[in-house]
């Protein structure tokens, strides 16, 4: 299968980073989910072969990643935290929010296909609380009059 | 990109070049950059690891272990290559210190491991960043490059004769990875279960090699010290906690955000002039004083130092520096389920007790605070906790059983007060609407 060259530059300048291929695993998955917006058996298959372990061994690694999954998403994941610093902030509410405003719950993706919603653990904004990402992109010291307006742009985005 | 914040008793030493634009490697020159790892080529290894001893500079990722002597731990002859492993999984509640040293001085954190690197005899280092902070890898792998491009990486660095490689590495979500054994498994493609210790990874680590595995916040650090000299740098701190560290202030604050302050700062002060004191003129209920896994402070127990010391000494934990602050409107029983939903969902599973214990302490907890709780529940959570403690491969388990043993102690009070389906007293009054599961 084919990803971009992007993607192809990076990997083989990756496996030069290391004594063994398989170390280069972790970080391409992430990349090749972000291609081809999940892990396919196409992909587990593919990248085993490149580094030269079973689709087992890609498997088992996979499931422990938090980030990394084999179902497919919406083009946007709206991640919500609600871990302490934000929760003492109204991370909870704005994930309630969230599920009313879009009409999923955790790990929800809308009819569309735009949206998915997840519920996720501190990703380090605690000072700027509550924060949320979408997809990379980080929000920060939300409001759900700021978060409507925040979807409202992606939706603008993924749309057009 | 996070925003900044100032206070006039800030020390600036690690975040001095902060807002500078030093993540263009000509301005990270313009301001002293790759000084201290020419200084410290001249310098040869053994005095690099006393200056860096003397200085008293200790673990910023929470452990508060002396850095010079970790490094002091890698034999000096070894079969296998030797690596440095930088800390850039942060991921303890409450901590969002890393991300501004990435943010806004990647070259500080290169510099840092090369360092390391000279200091244990090591050619090979990796900068591992967790997979959300992907800004932060970009910003890493261009700050890589152009160090390359200069000559200052590769072969016959600065001219010495010494060859050092420097890579970058990201991770795809996962707290445990934050622990050095399970960190190492990660970099080598696997999944993060932690190693047994001994042999400790300064003697067996990445690919077998002996391997020095620091914070990013310790590694940055490390240029400052050999630049402006160990005296110097213990001066700022207090006796054997060197220097200043970037405390994270979070919850119900009227200033939230990251300061740099010198070790040793009394944390009373940290939170009513520094954080700017409670939100809305509440009052304060309880601090978390170093990340969610270390034991809470009551109001009383909040005029300490901010250092390794003091604060172990108050029964808690400087920790990662993570201080979430808790005004009176929060629940207790609800923020330790809170915590405990969380080393739940972390937790590996590698080890029995860690693997059930968060489950069933995330069970109990969340039948508790919905009011159907029983008595004996009370003891039941901390004896549960307390089963937990050493008797796992790597900390986790210990971080999960820590602060909730603290959560029963200090407020027992509370709850008893959700005992006999009576509603939690915090909630919000009113009937929620309901919302999608």
């Amino acid at each position: 299968m084919r990803f971009s060259d992007e993607f192809e530059t990076r990997f083989a300048e990756m496996l030069t980073h290391y004594p063994t291929r398989r170390s280069a695993l972790v970080p391409t998955l992430l990349y090749a989910q972000d291609e081809v917006g999940r892990l396919s058996d196409e992909v587990i298959a593919e990248l085993a072969q490149r580094l030269d372990l079973t689709e087992l061994e890609v498997r088992n690694v996979i499931s422990y990643y938090s980030m990394l999954t084999t179902k497919p998403r919406g083009k946007y994941t709206v991640q919500v935290c609600t871990n302490i610093a934000c929760m003492l902030r109204g991370g909870e509410e704005l994930l309630d929010h969230c599920k009313k405003k879009l009409g999923v719950g955790h790990k929800g993706t809308t009819a569309d296909g735009l949206f998915s919603l997840e519920e996720v653990e501190c990703i380090g904004a605690c000072s700027w609380a509550p924060a949320v990402q979408v997809n990379y992109d980080f929000h920060e010291n939300l409001t759900n009059a700021k978060l409507d307006e925040i979807l409202d742009e992606y939706r603008k985005k993924g749309t057009q | 990109m996070a925003s900044l914040v100032s206070h006039p008793d800030e020390v600036r030493v690690i975040s001095k070049r902060f807002g500078q634009g030093a993540t263009e490697i000509d301005r990270y020159l313009q301001l002293d950059g790759y000084q201290a790892v020419q200084k410290a080529l001249g310098m040869g290894a053994d005095a690099i690891i006393a200056e860096v001893k003397n200085s008293g500079l200790r673990g910023r990722g929470g452990a508060g272990f002396s850095t010079g002597m970790k490094w002091s731990f890698v034999p000096k002859q070894s079969a296998k290559p030797k690596y440095v492993l930088c800390n850039g999984d942060e991921s303890e509640p409450g901590t969002c210190k890393d991300r501004l040293i990435f943010e806004h001085d990647p070259h500080s954190v290169i510099e840092g491991v090369m360092i390391a690197a000279i200091a244990v005899g090591s050619h090979t280092g990796y900068i591992y960043i967790r997979g959300e902070y992907r800004y932060l890898s970009v910003i890493m792998q261009k700050a890589i490059k152009d160090a390359y491009a200069k000559g200052f990486l590769g072969k016959n660095i600065f001219g010495s004769g010494y060859d050092l490689d420097i890579y970058w590495h990201g991770g795809a979500g996962a707290y445990e990875v934050g622990e050095e054994s399970a960190l190492m498994e990660s970099l080598e493609g696997k999944r993060g279960i932690p190693r047994i210790r001994p042999p400790f990874p300064a003697v067996v680590g990445l690919w077998g090699g002996p391997t020095v595995i620091n914070n990013a916040e310790t590694l940055a650090a490390v240029p400052h010290i050999i630049l402006g000299g160990a005296d110097w740098y213990a001066k700022l701190g207090t006796p054997k906690n060197g220097g200043t560290r970037l405390f994270c202030l979070s919850g119900n604050l009227n200033k939230p955000g990251v300061y740099e302050l010198p070790m040793g700062y009394n944390l009373k002060k940290m939170i009513y002039e520094v954080g700017g004191g409670i939100s809305s003129g509440r009052s304060l209920k309880a601090v978390v004083p170093g990340g969610s896994s270390t034991p809470v402070l009551l109001p009383e127990e909040i005029d300490v130092a901010m250092d390794f010391d003091s604060v172990a000494k108050a029964g808690s934990m400087l920790g990662s520096g993570g201080v979430v602050v808790l005004d009176d409107t929060a629940c207790i029983v609800k923020f330790a389920l809170r915590t405990m939903k969380f080393y739940r969902h972390e937790s590996c599973g590698w080890c029995i007790p860690c693997r059930e214990g968060t489950d069933w302490l995330e069970k109990t907890l969340t039948r508790f605070h919905a009011g159907a709780g029983v008595k004996k529940d009370i003891d039941n959570i901390y004896y549960l906790s307390e089963n937990m403690l050493g008797k796992t491969f790597c900390p986790l388990g210990d971080a999960a059983a820590m602060p909730t043993m603290a959560f029963v102690k200090k407020f027992r009070k509370e709850f008893e007060d959700h005992l006999d389906g009576k509603p939690c007293p915090f909630e919000k009054q009113g009937a929620a609407e309901p919302v999608l599961a």
